[in-house]
């Protein structure tokens, strides 16, 4: 009896124990991402720190607005590639798909998820960028380039296909996987006698889809959207590999440009002081914003499902 | 020939030698009837008895999930309904059904009643609030939403909901409503309402009702079949079944002896 005790308690102490420290680790992460970031917002400033047009060793001046940028857009149009690739097959996936095909298809779409982001890296920089190079950017350029205001935007301006497009584009294909089964997950949790419903007011499978469906899953569709869109803010390597990495202002979506991300993992090592940081500020941003898109997603795609 | 035209004017359907096979499995074994227009038919029977797989076949449900199959025919306005080139949303509009819980949709209330319409590209807003507002005065729920025609029908109670519902699939101006237990889930009074307005919608639509409810069966409907493994075991006139049946099992049925 008293034994058993002993090892109940043991139990709990031992679960406690590995609980505690698992929040222990995020706690102390994140106080040192605050520590470290400390000086350099001391220094600039929030305001001109996320403001801060320049990236600059020898002045040393080191300003967010840059890599900010390019994690927006990167992201912005890696999910605007993404949500309609990966909402068709999600809804093929549930309504269209013949059922014994199914399975097959879905796992296929998993396995993108299963694959190193480094790999992601890799065929971004010696297969997309190359091909996009060749067959894209020219034609963008000569179809949008002669554009008042905006024209330049999407001329090529420097060779090889290492920039923005490319990088967003290699997001794009690897958050879609997550888009595609959240949204497959929320399409069939809509009750089948709510389609019947409307078949049964004379609906064609395209308009129930349309109306029913996507009312019904709207907010879950809305979370797993927003974690998504927290893995692309937080995606480093297949990034760091295709954006080119070049602190400069943004003239063309066919430019070489920098992340929050990327600029981490260039500049980590071999910085210092100051420099050092900015990047730990860079972190604590990027901390931020993906603690928020995964709490806000999270709570979307539970809260349909009760 | 006098004869059969005067019966096709009598009856929306008739249901000639009937069977259905879910996969390999023979649900419906030979089922013949009518259903009478502007009666109430209610199907009864125990539970996997076939009465709501025929109801289901009366607007082809059973077409959108693999592997069903029909065999005979069901004729309506001298067509058989289970042909392959039969025109599955015309004949789901003019056959409406209500289902055994309430399903409004994640919209306003006004938007539930519009849906069909909208369907049928409907856009005339005089039009649409008019349809509205007669299809819930049909459905005697007009009173209690009319102030809140843009609020979320999942606000509804329970009762509010299936006559919403109801009143959703009068607004396309079906000639048939399909109720397959359409009372079950709801309370007494909510259900009174709902047979009322059975009664009531008879004047303008057939009703056919799938029902557990014998007590309903008998209050409600001016025919009843009694279903039982597949088959049809008898259909009459609803006074006939309850109180004079032809066959053994219908009367140990309606006494409640087994089911």
């Amino acid at each position: 009896m008293s034994a058993d005790h002993r090892k109940n308690l043991l139990f709990k102490a031992l679960t406690c124990l590995a609980a505690v420290s698992v929040l222990g680790i995020v706690v102390g992460i994140l106080a040192v991402i605050l520590m470290e970031s400390f000086p350099a917002l001391k220094h600039f400033g929030i305001g001109a720190f996320l403001g801060g047009r320049d990236w600059n060793y020898t002045r040393e001046i080191y300003g967010a607005l840059r890599p900010l940028t390019g994690t927006v857009v990167s992201t912005g149009i890696a999910l605007l590639a993404a949500v309609p690739l990966s909402l068709g097959t999600a809804v093929f996936l549930t309504e269209i798909c013949p059922h014994r095909l199914r399975g097959a298809f879905g796992a296929a779409i998993e396995l993108l998820a299963a694959i190193p982001s480094i790999i992601y890296g890799m065929w971004g920089l010696f297969v997309l960028a190359p091909f996009l190079d060749e067959w894209v950017q020219p034609a963008v350029g000569s179809a949008l380039g002669g554009v008042p205001l905006i024209g330049s935007f999407f001329v090529t301006k420097s060779a090889g296909g290492v920039n923005l497009f490319s990088a967003s584009l290699v997001l794009a294909v690897m958050i879609i996987p997550f888009i595609t089964s959240i949204a497959r997950d929320a399409f069939e949790q809509v009750p089948d006698v709510l389609k019947e419903s409307s078949y049964a007011l004379g609906a064609t499978r395209w308009e129930t889809v349309r109306k029913v469906v996507s009312a019904q899953s709207a907010s879950a569709v809305g979370g797993g959207v927003i974690i998504a869109m927290g893995r692309a803010l937080g995606e480093t390597m297949a990034v760091a590999y295709v954006i080119g990495n070049r602190h400069a202002s943004l003239d063309s979506l066919f430019s070489p440009y920098t992340t929050i991300t990327s600029v981490i993992a260039n500049e980590f090592n071999e910085a210092g002081g100051i420099q050092l940081s900015s990047l730990f500020t860079l972190a604590l941003v990027l901390f931020i914003a993906n603690f928020l898109a995964l709490g806000v997603g999270r709570r979307l795609v539970k809260g349909k499902e009760k | 020939m006098p004869k059969v035209r005067g019966k096709r004017m009598m009856d929306l359907l008739t249901v000639n030698n009937l069977n259905f096979y879910y996969g390999s499995n023979k649900s419906l074994d030979g089922v013949t009837l009518p259903i009478r227009r502007n009666c109430v038919t209610s199907l009864i029977g125990p539970s996997g008895c076939g009465k709501t797989t025929l109801l289901r076949c009366f607007n082809r449900m059973h077409d959108l999930y693999p592997g069903n199959r029909y065999e005979g025919e069901i004729v309506m306005d001298g067509r058989n309904i289970l042909d392959k080139g039969e025109d599955l949303i015309t004949l789901r509009s003019s056959l409406g059904m209500v289902f055994q819980k309430p399903t409004p949709f994640p919209m306003s209330v006004f938007e539930n009643i519009a849906y069909g319409l909208r369907l049928r590209k409907v856009r005339n807003t005089a039009l649409l609030k008019e349809k509205v507002e007669k299809s819930l005065r049909q459905a005697a729920l007009w009173e209690e939403v009319k102030d809140r025609l843009k609020e979320s029908a999942l606000g509804l109670s329970g009762g509010q909901q299936q006559r919403l519902v109801i009143a959703r699939t009068l607004a396309v101006d079906p000639e048939a409503v399909l109720f397959d237990e359409s009372t079950s889930a709801l309370d007494p009074v909510s259900t009174q309402k709902i047979e009322d307005l059975m009664v009531e919608l008879k004047k303008e639509v057939t009703i056919v009702a799938v029902t557990h409810n014998m007590q309903q069966a008998a209050r409600i409907s001016d025919y009843t079949a009694l279903m039982y493994i597949g088959k049809l075991v008898e259909y009459d006139r609803t006074e006939i079944i309850f109180t004079k049946p032809k066959h053994k099992m219908t009367e140990e049925y309606v006494l409640g002896r087994f089911g």
